[in-house]
């Protein structure tokens, strides 16, 4: 996943922002891509709704592509990821297979919980990602235990725990930032601060101004990005993994960021303008901004563009289509995976 | 007089008895999660905020053990909170405050202080959302000492025993099943209580006495109809409270009808069912019984995403229907 920059690339400006100077073109190509299939996914995922081949609710996270990305570029398979309930730009960006994703959207034997979790609780554990989470904040003392595994297993492997502005609120997200500190624990918490918890504003739930600030109750970095600029984010997090991974400790990201969509399928964006959502989807889209920087720095044309979106377009139908055609669970199985099967 | 009925959603009645109880008393106030501008994330609450401002329909972060400690430390000292939890799954966060204290303050105390303050849990299954949204946990708190748990099945009763936990000087448990929130009925207009710890005869029927509780009732109800064509007479019994329970209710139907059968949507085992059940064989009901009770409840599973499962997982109408058949035919 992550690629060292081939010296070609690098030499070319020490100016260059941090993504271009450490990763070669390949890496660009990959990480652009997954910002469409996330994309196109979040849309696949509403329509399928809208037409009533899924049930349930949603949370989308159009519009927070470039955090999902950025942090993740700096992993490798065997480091692992706690997510969210707007979790399926993590689960993508770390690697996951979209038509078992969409497959457990659509409740299938074949999606990544079998059908028993559905879109709150994707995980793809094989890939390091060790699930989507339905309780705010519920992942973040896991993520602190995952990464204790790996100080006490010696494995350098490092855990990113993403949670949203409302979690950092919750008990856990305090008590678990005190533990991963006092023991030095390879984790890096990632803050994606799309300013509101539901219709709760950051300002109106939060009692610091940048969420950054509360490291400093856990002497730990605290770091604020902006989470619509891939280099950005790839950058902190290419220093907070490096970090991790010597043995120096945890570090609290804050990126900040924005979701174009309600907060779930029942949302009716009373808590805000729709100014201050156009604003967003055209001036600060994140997409759009990374595209922008390729072609300026004269790295893809449009053209080469159309042709990674088309292919992230043909991935994500196809992934409907698996998903459609594959089994539903038995009813008679309803009991399984309550506990472990005897070997 | 009688106040004039209106038919209102299950959602439309606790709004107008929080609306109420606001009206009558500057003490009561309302504290949740997106309660204010979002309306509640069942549209509950809806538009009270513009009535009654931000200071009475109080957002607060997402921090459930905090708010509804909070709430329990307002109560003790001269207010009347009603807290929302945003899905009844949430109390599971809050747990310390609510078992450890609010529950057992006024023991502890010496009988010194009271908490009355009044929860709200919107649970159960059959939206789709999956394990941690979607759990019948009304047997948890029914467990301890100094809570009242109850449930609500229809608008009138949601309306009338909201304003009775909100008089009641200790702390009163409300779930709200999730599915009956659109479930419309007829409610008088101002105000009027439902006692809590009265079980309500919402059928009378001679052969088989089936105590269900929350949406359970309903399709208790439907099950009864379906049967009276096979002269199957069953009377059906809201059990409204499941803390303090109500044995002279249940008994009584027993004895009458010799035969039980319960359904309840929360896990079978050491649930509401199982309680039911002791209680009867406790009794001199005992004597009475025909065949061996039944239980209808939950599977031993938490709740499935995927639907099929889901309604698998509680008991159904049919279920209900073979049950009750099997009870009265002899087949058990
Ligand atoms: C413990 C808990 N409380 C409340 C909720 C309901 N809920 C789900 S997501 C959400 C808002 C979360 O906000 P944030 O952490 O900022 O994440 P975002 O949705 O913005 O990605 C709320 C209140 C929940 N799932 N779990
Ligand atoms: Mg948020």
């Amino acid at each position: 996943m992550a690629t060292r920059a081939s010296a070609g690339a690098a030499e070319a400006g020490a100016n260059l922002p941090f993504l271009y100077r450490h990763h070669d073109k390949d890496a660009l190509k990959e990480a652009l891509y997954k910002m469409h299939l996330i994309r196109l996914f979040e849309e696949g995922a509403e329509e399928s709704y809208m037409r009533g081949l899924i049930h349930g609710t949603m949370h989308l996270s159009i519009g927070q592509e470039a955090s999902a990305v950025g942090i993740c570029l700096p992993l490798t398979d065997d480091d692992q990821i706690t997510s969210t309930h707007r979790g399926h730009g993590h689960s993508i960006a770390k690697g996951a297979d979209v038509a078992r994703m969409f497959a457990e959207f659509f409740g299938k034997t074949t999606g990544y919980c079998r059908g028993r979790g559905g879109s709150m609780h994707i995980a793809d554990v094989s890939k390091g990602n060790l699930g989507a989470n339905g309780i705010v904040g519920g992942g973040i003392p896991i993520a602190v235990g995952a990464a204790l595994s790996a100080k006490q297993l010696k494995n350098c492997k490092v855990v990113v725990c993403f949670f949203g502005d409302g979690a950092n609120n919750e008990g856990a997200f305090h008590e678990a930032l005190n533990m991963a500190a006092i023991w030095k624990l390879p984790v890096v918490f990632v803050c994606e601060n799309n300013q509101y918890g539901m219709s709760t504003s950051a300002e109106r739930s939060t009692a610091v101004k940048d969420i950054a600030e509360r490291a400093a109750a856990y002497s730990m970095p605290g770091v604020i990005v902006n989470g619509n600029v891939l280099s950005d984010v790839a950058e902190a997090s290419h220093q907070a993994v490096q970090r991790a991974r010597a043995g120096e400790g945890p570090t609290l990201i804050e990126s900040k960021t924005y979701r174009y969509r309600g907060h779930s399928k029942s949302d009716r964006n009373r808590y805000r303008t729709k100014d201050e959502i156009e604003d967003w989807m055209t001036n600060r889209d994140p997409i759009a901004l990374y595209e922008a920087e390729l072609k300026a720095l004269g790295i893809f044309g449009q053209d080469e563009i159309d042709v990674v979106r088309a292919a992230a377009a043909k991935e994500i139908a196809a992934g409907i289509e698996f998903a459609k055609e594959s089994p539903s669970p038995e009813t008679t199985d309803l009991e399984q995976y309550v506990y472990t099967e005897p070997a | 007089m009688v106040a004039r009925l209106r038919e209102l959603s299950y959602a439309q009645a606790i709004q107008e008895a929080m609306a109420l109880a606001m009206e009558a008393d500057e003490r009561v106030f309302l504290m949740g999660e997106d309660i204010g501008v979002y309306g509640g994330a069942f549209q509950v609450t809806g538009d009270l905020v513009n009535r009654f401002g931000e200071e009475r329909v109080m957002d607060t972060p997402i921090s459930e053990l905090g708010g509804a400690g909070v709430a329990v430390g307002a109560a003790v000292t001269g207010m009347r909170p009603i807290f929302e939890f945003q899905f009844s799954d949430f109390a599971t966060l809050a747990m310390e405050q609510i078992v450890n204290q609010a529950a057992k303050m006024r023991f502890m105390l010496g009988g010194a202080v009271s908490v009355p303050v009044v929860m709200r849990f919107p649970a159960g299954s059959g939206t789709g959302a999956a394990a941690q949204h979607s759990q019948s946990l009304e047997a948890w708190l029914g467990h301890v000492p100094g809570l009242k748990v109850i449930q609500p099945a229809t608008p009138h009763d949601a309306k009338g025993m909201l304003l009775a936990a909100i008089e009641d000087p200790d702390p009163v448990m409300i779930f709200e099943h999730k599915l009956l929130y659109k479930m419309k009925g007829s409610v008088p207009e101002g105000h009027y209580t439902v006692p809590i710890g009265k079980a309500e005869i919402r059928r009378e029927g001679r052969y088989l006495t089936v105590v269900a509780t929350s949406i359970m009732v309903h399709k208790a109800l439907e099950a009864a109809k379906a049967l009276e064509g096979e002269g199957i007479d069953v009377e059906v019994v809201d059990l409204r409270t499941v803390r303090p329970m109500d044995r002279e209710t249940v008994i009584d139907s027993v004895k009458k009808t010799s035969r039980l059968l319960t359904v309840y949507e929360g896990v079978k085992t050491l649930g509401i069912g199982a309680e039911v059940s002791a209680m009867i064989a406790e009794s001199d009901a005992f004597d009475f019984l025909d065949a061996p009770i039944v239980r209808l409840g939950g599977a031993e599973t938490p709740i499935p995403y995927n639907p099929e499962l889901e309604r698998a997982t509680v008991p159904q109408v049919p279920d209900i229907v073979a049950a009750a058949r099997d009870l009265v035919r002899g087949a058990r």
